[in-house]
């Protein structure tokens, strides 16, 4: 298991050079630089900046410079927020967009199990219909559409949530639910028809003829084995999540890591670019590795097998 | 002998499908008697792992229906009881096992918790307490190293000892009747002859009865005392094991019996199959064994034959027996052509 983990990290750390030289090169493929202003400024201002940034240096050297710092976890200075370090920026923004995806990939995952049960034991009844009509309407509506709804019918007419900001636990509903629509919707139709399946299994059977009541059967024989793609799915979960907060966040006013990285974009600005990347690089690549594990302790078939893998 | 501990008096059980309904099981009745083993002898489709499962009422409904009958079990009449009630008597008074020992267990959940489950269910043990009779039951039915395969998954397990373990859940609680639903089907033969030895020692020590369900009549010849052989959702004969295989009535049960190799037989001499396929559940009137029968007659397609007694603990459906000397004359000796 050691020599298994040993070795998904190291893959993790190749895929994560492959990615840096990835957006540093197609970064500076885009037209366009940092420090061009509407008005161009004094030549020798434009100058001092280039070289406080190293951008008077050949890429190739610039590139080499980013490793450098990247190895001690220097992200560097944002090039149009203040000049405000990278890291600084992550740390103070990450926290809001940490407790809303936490918020968010709990929600989709208990909202997700909840309906997808529901559907499966009533199989082919009005409560199974309901749960999948809300199921595709959740795939099918975009967030960007569902937020401002959201938005207009219980903040601006009913004014039952806040519109805007993420601050009191009652700013935490409509986000999340717009946020976590699809993945409820996804992991539902995942667990019904996991569910569907495994509720006609032979070992369901031997569990009725040992006399266990509807419940336990459920809860002991059936959602375990129902769990298992819910668990592949949660490292895409919670990319989904991520992708989908820069939308949320931007419709919901929040100062969040995904607002900066669309603000890094359109201000062209380096190094908020690359460190934002890179981030949310680790971020996906942890999820995807801790799914791994959790996959393997869920499944004891694959514990096994990872065991024999590793060997 | 001793009293009757099953009694299934005229089950009917039918499934909606989408071409109307298909009654699986016709009026099927017979009776379990303490410390005794019977067996149900059938193809397959012959609505036997129907009866066992309706027994059990393990039967979805829908698309399952009962349509009429009784099974009444220690007094009491298990179609009629609440799902709870039922649920109080399935593990505990009656034990199941099934066919395919590769997907009877679960296979996220170690064996030993699939033991101990009906145990801390029916008999209210501690955890500690259900543990040591898990490891007492896999002892029983010969797994070696109880102690440390309690802890393990089914996939860890080979096929002849995961059976083994779905015959301990079945055991767990002392149940006065086993059900067996063709045990040992899915296993090699050399297993086979070890589990089938186990169950005929555990029938004579714990004095349980047992319902063995299979289409394998040398199982059958090694195990039970009487026989229902059952064809299209009826029973169609039934005696006592020696009977029936010394002196079959029915046209199906000799056509079974001659599909077996015999010792006595001579080397080079074929098998003789049952020719055809089972009917279509769907069925007219008549006998519902006519289209195969080699001496089917003009009243097999009219009526289905009831019961007539041939011997002193044999009965049969069939026409050629029913009308007796009669028809015999009628049909021209057909009888006595080989």
């Amino acid at each position: 298991m050691v020599r298994f983990i040993l070795q998904k990290f190291l893959f993790m750390l190749l895929s994560l050079f492959v990615l840096v030289t990835a957006t540093f090169v197609l970064m500076n493929a885009v037209p366009g630089s940092p420090l061009q202003r509407e008005k161009a400024p004094n030549p020798q201002i434009q100058k001092n900046l280039e070289a406080f940034y190293g951008l008077d240096k050949p890429l190739i050297q610039q590139y080499g410079i980013y490793l450098k710092n990247l190895l001690r976890f220097d992200l560097g200075i944002s090039m149009k927020q203040r000049y405000k370090s990278v890291n600084k920026i992550i740390s103070d923004s990450f926290g809001y967009s940490l407790r809303l995806g936490i918020v968010s990939v709990m929600t989709s995952v208990v909202g997700g199990c909840v309906l997808g049960i529901i559907a499966a034991l009533y199989h082919r009844r009005f409560l199974d219909h309901l749960a999948m009509v809300l199921a595709v309407i959740g795939l099918a509506v975009p967030s960007m559409v569902l937020a401002p709804l959201l938005q207009y019918l219980f903040a601006v007419k009913l004014r039952l949530f806040p519109v805007a900001r993420l601050e009191g636990p009652l700013d935490y509903v409509l986000p999340t639910i717009a946020l976590s629509s699809v993945s409820i919707a996804f992991i539902a139709r995942l667990i019904r028809t996991t569910m569907i399946e495994v509720l006609h299994a032979d070992f369901i059977r031997t569990a009725k003829a040992k006399g266990l009541p509807g419940h336990l059967i459920v809860w002991r024989h059936a959602l375990r084995n129902s769990m298992l793609p819910v668990v592949t799915y949660l490292g895409y979960l919670v990319a989904n999540v991520i992708t989908g907060s820069v939308i949320i966040e931007a419709i919901f006013a929040i100062p969040g890591m995904g607002k900066f990285f669309v603000q890094s974009v359109i201000d062209r600005d380096y190094p908020l670019i690359m460190g934002i990347t890179v981030f949310y690089a680790v971020l996906l690549m942890v999820c995807r590795f801790l799914a791994d594990i959790a996959y393997a302790l869920v499944d004891p078939r694959l514990r096994l097998q990872a065991a024999k893998v590793a060997a | 002998m001793t009293d009757t501990l099953l009694e299934v008096r005229d089950l009917r059980v039918s499934f909606d499908v989408y071409g109307g309904e298909v009654e699986a099981v016709r009026g099927v009745s017979f009776e379990v008697r303490e410390g005794e083993a019977v067996a149900i002898v059938g193809e397959s489709g012959s609505g036997k792992s129907v009866t066992a499962q309706a027994i059990m009422r393990l039967i979805p409904t829908p698309p399952g229906r009962f349509k009429s009958g009784s099974v009444l079990f220690e007094g009491r009449d298990l179609l009629r009881l609440s799902e709870k009630e039922m649920q109080r008597v399935r593990g505990n008074r009656i034990g199941m096992i099934f066919q395919d020992p590769m997907s009877a267990l679960n296979p996220t959940m170690p064996i030993g918790m699939q033991i101990m489950e009906s145990l801390i269910l029916h008999r209210r043990m501690k955890r500690s307490a259900a543990k040591e009779r898990a490891i007492e039951l896999l002892e029983l039915v010969g797994i070696s190293n109880p102690e440390a395969r309690i802890r393990q998954y089914p996939h860890q397990l080979s096929g002849g000892m995961r059976q083994r373990v779905v015959i301990a859940i079945a055991l767990a609680c002392n149940p006065s009747l086993i059900i067996a639903d063709e045990p040992t089907t899915a296993l090699d033969v050399t297993i086979q002859a070890q589990v089938l030895q186990f169950m005929k020692e555990l029938q004579r020590t714990t004095n349980t009865s047992i319902i063995l369900i299979t289409h394998d009549l040398g199982i059958v010849a090694d195990l039970c005392d009487r026989v229902f052989v059952m064809y299209a959702g009826r029973i169609v004969e039934a005696g006592d094991k020696r009977d029936i295989f010394r002196n079959p009535q029915h046209p199906y049960t000799r056509g079974l019996l001659k599909s077996l190799p015999r010792l006595d037989q001579p080397k080079n001499e074929p098998l003789v199959p049952i020719y055809g396929t089972p009917p279509d559940m769907m069925l007219p009137p008549g006998c519902a064994f006519r289209s195969r029968c080699d001496k089917a007659m003009r009243i097999c397609e009219l009526e289905d034959p009831d019961w007539t007694v041939v011997g002193e603990t044999q009965r049969v459906r069939c026409w050629l027996q029913a009308a007796g000397a009669g028809v015999a004359a009628v049909a021209g000796g057909e009888e006595e052509r080989p």
